[in-house]
């Protein structure tokens, strides 16, 4: 007899449709890792449904305003481990207001009273506070993981209160955030007694720690396999830290300015030669030529090099990429020209991931930096790049159908030409060609950022070609609502598209009313879009959140700024007066 | 039409100036440092807004580079984080530091020309003191109302308009950027700068 779904509500404890118990189902679900397995797993039917709720241990949660604390503690409630992402992520580039919300501390006070015994946060820009960290840090005893990476709201002193309280602490790990930073001193505060330190990443702040502190933090924590120091540790001191801990296996330098004796770079050189196990190297602030030898023995097993705050020359990098034959990732500043970038394309055979950074952003009367020809060279060196970010001031189409043709597996490609609305160099033509190349080719594309004078034609082929494509950058780009159509119409797998600065107006909006549903957010500014094509949205699809942002003397009925997100919990009550909800109106 | 209103109509130099100190400092709701920061407002400024590609169907004729105007700058564009445009700022400010501010002084009647970097003085008393000893030479105290009392010298400047000016009347940080060679003016000519004429 098959599994009879009535028998099973009446009847709960007899035959049902899974051969095994409850708990060995748990135990079969609590291998699985993957948030989208898990969602998968979900819908199957309500045993599986419950089975996959008791055991997931890591929520992960893109959105913060798509759902509360509180659905999310009554449907995991055994969960020791939570990612949290919040503010739009043209927010890291200044285009969102200082308070627009995506307070952690709502979150933290469901946490204390349903996940008392939570061990991990991982934060990204999200508004946490002082109190909040201070918060964290006295009433979560088994707290070990605390990540911030693009955050903002809060001072060292709250760093101060996670040393202070977190007894069982592992990881600390703070990028790129906002910090207020007032002193170093809060390295000070973790106990002479604490030892469990596995992860420090503390290269995002300035002030001068401690270093006595540091050296002796560094000297108990035996398990401390990363750890990534500020511009305040000079060499002398790099040079003593890695005597204490050998181990490491991701190391950031402080500043790497050359001051030493003659026996202080001998010591340094063989504190490098200990370093065995090293596979990540950043930091390197001030790196210059003479020192940079220092490195080699060091760089054998590296496979994640981070030069993107190293002013390096074309013939420096090249003499530290000849000593790195498994390098996997590599960041650079542009400072290393074409030249550089060929030297790349010799030396990493093995390459996946290249990120180039602009060292002068903001001045155009600068001829150096990267062309197309470094981005060539690298493509016909490293055959199994798949992940790109480029930022250059001049490409061509030809270039670009010629690395996607050498390089056909790309996952991410994300190509800034820095000056907007910059056609081909050479022909003078719109830039489709190259985009159109790249979906064609790379049928794993999952991200795309695009540049350079585009028309309709781009979009057009992405939404043609682009099938795996889940996030989508466009700025200064497309000539009408068609555009954006053709992303919202054939891009089954597109959850993030931000848009900035492009001729899509209501039309352009309001096609993608069913699409909307189905993806994580809509970011639009800049845009033609109006506040009636707004409204009009939110009316006709009330599971969406539709939020607008005005900019100061703008026309009333421009909408400059629109984030529009599911949600489950409706429009949110925290937000700032600059935020026009215009959902549940 | 769509975004990429102005927030002033000309060009706002100081809001487009590329500043070094620490976000949130020095920065009033007017002055907009676009290096990252942490400021409530941000003027969406005009020029490259509406020269943008919106609707840009004839690509032949896009003149941006010709644009004779300084280009302005872009909010949040290229797009790179703040801590990332923060830490690389102090480096370019060291690169030109570096290099140095030169410029030609000239005296009436000196057969040939000196130059000096005008980064290594804090303000013109120090400016003053160096052209003394460079020219062996006394130049006098300066006062709004008569210019250089004392002597028969003025140091004088050619600014970026080409007008000859008298050293000394404007604010030091305004002098260091339109200051672009030095006269020191002997005789008649000298006395004639602070007369009123």
């Amino acid at each position: 007899m098959g599994p009879n779904p009535k028998m099973r509500k009446e009847f709960p404890d007899s035959t049902r449709s899974s051969p095994f118990p409850d708990e060995v189902l748990e135990r079969v679900l609590s291998l699985l890792k993957s948030h989208k397995d898990r969602s998968a797993v979900s819908l199957v039917c309500k045993d599986w449904y419950n089975a996959e709720s008791w055991s997931r241990a890591h929520v992960f949660i893109g959105n913060c305003y798509s759902v509360s604390p509180e659905i999310v503690a009554r449907r995991f409630p055994r969960v020791k481990s939570v990612t949290l992402k919040g503010k739009p992520r043209f927010s890291d580039f200044n285009l969102v207001p200082e308070n627009w919300g995506a307070d952690v501390h709502p979150w933290l006070a469901v946490f204390v009273a349903k996940y008392p015994f939570l061990e991990e946060l991982r934060l990204k820009r999200m508004a946490v506070s002082d109190e909040s960290l201070e918060f964290l840090a006295l009433n979560f005893p088994n707290f070990k993981v605390l990540s911030l990476l693009s955050c903002d709201g809060f001072s060292t002193d709250g760093l101060a209160a996670i040393a202070t309280h977190c007894k069982n602490l592992t990881q600390l790990d703070i990028q790129e955030n906002g910090i207020d930073d007032k002193s170093g001193s809060w390295l000070s505060c973790f106990p002479e007694n604490f030892t469990s330190l596995e992860v420090l990443n503390f290269a995002n702040l300035n002030t001068d720690v401690n270093f006595d502190a540091l050296e002796r933090l560094v000297s108990r924590c035996k398990s401390l396999n990363v750890l990534k120091a500020n511009k305040s540790i000079s060499l002398e001191h790099l040079q003593r830290l890695l005597v204490c801990a050998p181990q490491l296996i991701e190391l950031g330098t402080g500043s790497f300015m050359p001051e030493l004796t003659a026996r202080q770079y001998a010591e340094l050189e063989n504190s490098f030669i200990q370093l065995k196990n090293l596979n990540t190297l950043s930091g390197l602030w001030e790196a210059s030529a003479p020192y940079l030898p220092v490195l080699y023995p060091a760089c054998t097993n590296l496979t994640f090099l981070n030069l993107s705050y190293a002013f390096l020359q074309s013939l420096e990098l090249e003499s530290l990429l000849c000593h790195c034959p498994h390098l996997q990732r590599l960041w650079v500043l542009d400072t290393v020209g074409d030249k550089g970038l060929e030297a790349v394309g010799s030396n990493c055979p093995l390459l996946e991931e290249l990120r180039v950074f602009p060292a002068d952003p903001f001045d155009e009367e600068v001829i150096h930096g990267v062309t197309e020809a470094g981005f060539l060279a690298v493509s016909y060196g490293c055959r199994r790049l798949h992940y790109v970010l480029y930022f250059c001031r001049q490409m061509t189409n030809a270039a670009v159908a010629t690395i996607v043709q050498n390089c056909p597996d790309f996952t991410h490609f994300r190509l800034c030409i820095m000056n907007p609305g910059q056609p081909d160099y050479l022909t003078n033509e719109p830039m489709d060609e190259a985009f159109g190349a790249v979906v064609r080719t790379c049928t794993k594309l999952q991200r795309l950022s695009v540049s350079g004078l585009l028309t309709d034609l781009t979009f057009e082929y992405i939404g043609q070609y682009a099938k795996n494509l889940e996030t989508l950058s466009v700025a200064f780009a497309g000539s009408s609502d068609r555009g954006m159509q053709c992303m919202l119409e054939g891009c089954p797998k597109l959850r993030k598209l931000e848009i900035r600065d492009c001729p899509f107006g209501n039309a352009a909006l309001l096609s993608g009313l069913e699409k909307y549903e189905s993806m994580r957010s809509l970011w639009m500014s800049a845009c033609n879009v109006t506040m009636s094509g707004c409204r009009l949205l939110a009316r006709e699809m009330p599971r969406l959140n539709v939020e607008v942002m005005k900019d100061d003397g703008s026309d009333e009925s421009q909408a400059d700024k629109v984030y529009v997100y599911r949600s489950v919990v409706g429009p949110r009550r925290d937000a700032p007066p600059c935020v026009l909800n215009l959902s549940g109106l | 039409m769509g975004g990429g209103v102005a927030y002033e109509n000309d060009l706002n130099f100081k809001a487009t100036e590329l500043r070094l100190g620490l976000p949130g400092t020095g920065c009033t709701d007017e002055e907009q440092a676009v290096s990252g920061a942490k400021s409530n407002k941000r003027p969406l400024l005009e020029t490259r807004e509406e020269r943008g590609a919106k609707g840009k169907s004839d690509p032949q004729h896009d003149d941006q580079e010709t644009d004779p105007a300084p280009k302005a700058q872009i909010v949040g564009w290229p797009p790179i984080r703040s801590y990332r445009k923060n830490s690389l700022q102090p480096k370019k400010a060291e690169a030109e530091a570096a290099a140095g501010m030169y410029v030609k002084v000239s005296m009436d009647g000196a057969p040939y020309l000196r130059k000096i970097d005008l980064k290594v003085y804090k303000g013109y008393p120090e400016l003053l003191k160096a052209l003394e000893n460079m020219f062996k030479l006394t130049i006098g105290d300066y006062s709004e109302r008569e210019g250089y009392k004392g002597s028969e010298y003025a140091p004088t400047y050619e600014d970026k308009d080409g007008d000859w000016m008298l050293v000394g009347d404007v604010p030091w940080d305004m002098f260091l950027t339109s200051c672009k060679k030095l006269r020191i003016m002997k005789g008649s000519e000298a006395r004639g700068l602070g007369c009123g004429v």
